[in-house]
């Protein structure tokens, strides 16, 4: 933050060098303003932090009878933050791949006059709200993945995620990763394709007078110039399916087991979820419990984002 | 339109706003009650408490009354806290936690006041192709729920239904996902009608895991709706187009009626080591009655509060707007809003005593 403090300010005296008078009064209000809105941001977060620490205490502390379904904390927060990761993983590896192909095809592929539109359809997914997301994946996806889900069963059964017995209802894992697939799939693609379309022409051109195909040039030109553009898309889609609460809240059918079988009735949960399932109800040192799971779902998600940083950082040496 | 037509509408729309509240305070309300009171508790009860708002309101012009549905817990913290003059709870208030202590002395001087006011059946609802109708005894009703029983054509389901063509279906029992007074009244049937299958505590949340899980009553009634050889339980008024099953009482079987449901209550003893004064009408709901025409599965959610306030008009308006809940009308709003069944005339009898206290 005072790095970019210090770069304002030496732009600042550059610019009021070069003008040959004294510094402006609009970039001094500038950079006042961003200095103060990275302050804020830097505060808020230190804010909620402390929030939850100092709200999560009392569970830490507390011995294990006095905690919801006489357990240790530990006992109660490990199988959802296994759900969660189980949930946001699933998202993540049907999402990414998908979201390269479309973030492809309208860089590279799409005749110009379709790009537009498909673009503008992508993104309209993201503003579809979560518990739309939520109310089709109950009524509509859940009920319609029960067939092929029986059907996981049978021929790939042998594998632990389906193991089965198949739900009756389809309100299982899959479908709620499935679900957030869907969900975090704009944004994942926006990021990619940002950058894809920004691949250098001379490289694309080369490739191609070289006597590569497209998929050749796409794969020796497009994707490693994009590959940190996916990884900070990826991440941020893991970011939205690990805090994703409506959606999965009204989908999946919890049980607070660890399983991986992923099409049967009974599905770990995930932190966001049942905090929001368990709060209306909760009084006293419940709630202390649930915030104390926030709390872990907060570091979650900074571990995440800050191995994001350090892959991203290690493809881009500057 | 103009400008002018504007402020012409304005003006008299302003022109009626002041006359009316006029008419407000200068006690042409039937009942010159005026004031704010808070409540909260029970998400169960939110329906009825919407309803008996509106009529209240309706009725008392210059009343105004809030209920905020946090949940039992949170509403009975709040009573005792101080933050709300009255409170809903699917539960009597108990030593547990110092509870009912704490209530007591918030009371002080006064007395604490606790009565049921919102009996609901809670249906056994269940989707099953071809099969029309159902009948449980509640030893097949606990192995279904606890997973002992897995398939519909079980011997023991077999044996309540005799000439019913029982389908070899997996069955999927539902059970509610959040914690909630509708679990803990049904797994409270179970565990005193058939201790030895129903092993575990009672609570709100649902202790066996392995089951399909589903997000309110509406959650699990969806999830029914959607899964064949799918059971579950919820508020009967919520049932809509699934099958109920009938429970077997002593040597019959026993549909959720709202006759039923307010006939257990009537039925059923004090719990008297829980009314501390003399206006607490705690109840030890009889799960275990073979009366005729009687449906144990309930929810008995109280009304608590307090026989004085900092000032009387608080005082007065919990008391009017108790006094409603529980009269026949009051009883008649919430059983068409929210489906509960009406308590009978002889416990309205019994509790108003309680209700006149206050103030």
């Amino acid at each position: 933050m005072e790095l970019h403090a210090d770069t304002t300010t030496n732009a600042g005296q550059l610019l009021a060098a070069a003008s040959g008078g004294e510094r402006r009064v609009g970039d001094r209000v500038f950079s006042n303003l961003s200095v103060g809105a990275a302050v804020t941001i830097l505060a808020l977060l230190a804010g909620v932090a402390f929030f939850l620490l100092i709200e999560a205490l009392p569970a830490v502390t507390a011995s294990s009878s006095e905690l919801p379904g006489d357990q240790s904390l530990i006992d109660y927060i490990a199988p959802l933050a296994f759900g969660t990761v189980l949930a946001a993983s699933i998202a993540v590896l049907l999402a990414v791949p998908l979201a390269v192909a479309v973030a492809l095809f309208i860089s590279h592929i799409a005749p110009r006059r379709m790009v537009l539109a498909l673009g503008y359809m992508v993104d309209l997914l993201a503003a579809v709200p979560s518990i739309v997301y939520g109310l089709w994946g109950i009524f509509v996806l859940g009920p319609a993945a029960v067939g092929p889900m029986e059907w996981l069963e049978q021929k790939l059964g042998f594998l632990p995620f389906f193991k089965g017995p198949a739900s009756a209802t389809g309100r299982t894992m899959l479908v709620a990763g499935l679900v957030l697939a869907v969900m975090i799939l704009p944004i994942v693609s926006a990021v990619a394709r940002e950058v894809f379309a920004q691949t250098p022409r001379r490289l694309q051109e080369g490739a191609l007078a070289l006597g590569a195909t497209r998929w050749e040039m796409i794969k020796m030109t497009v994707l490693p110039f994009g590959r940190s553009s996916i990884v900070s898309g990826a991440m941020l889609g893991l970011g939205r399916a690990l805090g994703e609460t409506m959606a999965v809240t009204i989908i999946l059918s919890v049980s607070g087991i660890v399983t991986f079988n992923l099409i049967s009735q009974a599905n770990p949960s995930t932190i966001a979820a049942n905090i929001a399932l368990n709060f209306p109800e909760s009084s006293g040192l419940a709630v202390n419990t649930l915030i104390a799971s926030g709390l872990v779902l907060f570091a979650i998600t900074l571990v995440t984002n800050l191995a994001a940083r350090a892959i991203i950082s290690r493809q881009n040496p500057q | 339109m103009s400008p002018s037509r504007w402020l012409a509408i304005f003006a008299s729309l302003a022109v009626l706003a002041i006359g009316v509240s006029a008419c407000g305070s200068s006690g042409d309300s039937s009942s010159g009650l005026s004031g704010q009171v808070a409540g909260a508790g029970s998400t169960a009860q939110e329906a009825a408490q919407e309803a008996w708002v509106a009529e209240f309101e309706n009725e008392n012009s210059g009343v105004t009354i809030s209920y905020d549905a946090v949940g039992s817990g949170g509403g009975r913290e709040q009573f005792i806290a101080g933050g709300v003059a009255y409170a809903g709870s699917d539960a009597a208030l108990e030593e547990e936690e110092g509870e009912l202590g704490k209530a007591l002395e918030r009371c002080k001087p006064g007395k604490l006041v606790e009565v049921p006011a919102y009996v609901s059946p809670i249906a056994v609802v269940y989707n099953l192709e071809g099969v029309e109708s159902l009948q449980l005894d509640p030893e097949t009703l606990a192995k279904i729920f606890n997973q002992e029983i897995t398939s519909w054509n079980d011997k023991a389901i077999a044996a309540d239904n005799p000439g019913v063509e029982l389908p070899d279906t997996r069955i999927t029992p539902v059970n509610r996902s959040d914690e909630s007074g509708t679990t803990e009244n049904f797994t409270d049937y179970l565990s005193k009608v058939v201790p030895s299958i129903w092993t575990y505590e009672v609570s709100g949340d649902w202790p066996v895991k392995g089951g399909e899980a589903a997000q309110g009553t509406s959650g699990v009634v969806e999830a029914v709706s959607a899964g064949d050889g799918a059971i579950g339980y919820a508020d009967a008024s919520q049932a809509g187009e699934l099958g109920v099953a009938k429970i077997k009482v002593g040597s019959r079987y026993a549909e959720p009626t709202a006759g039923a449901a307010a006939k257990v209550l009537e039925e059923s003893p004090e719990a008297k080591d829980l009314a501390k004064s003399p206006y607490m009408f705690p109840y030890e709901l009889d799960r275990k009655t073979e009366s005729q025409g009687t449906y144990p599965i309930v929810l008995v959610s109280y009304l608590i509060a307090c026989t004085k306030y900092d000032s009387a008009d608080e005082a007065e308006i919990v008391k009017g707007y108790l006094e409603y809940a529980l009269s026949a009308e009051g009883q008649k709003v919430a059983a068409e809003n929210a489906g509960s069944a009406p308590l009978s005339p002889a416990l309205e009898e019994k509790f108003k005593p309680a209700i006149e206290a206050i103030g």
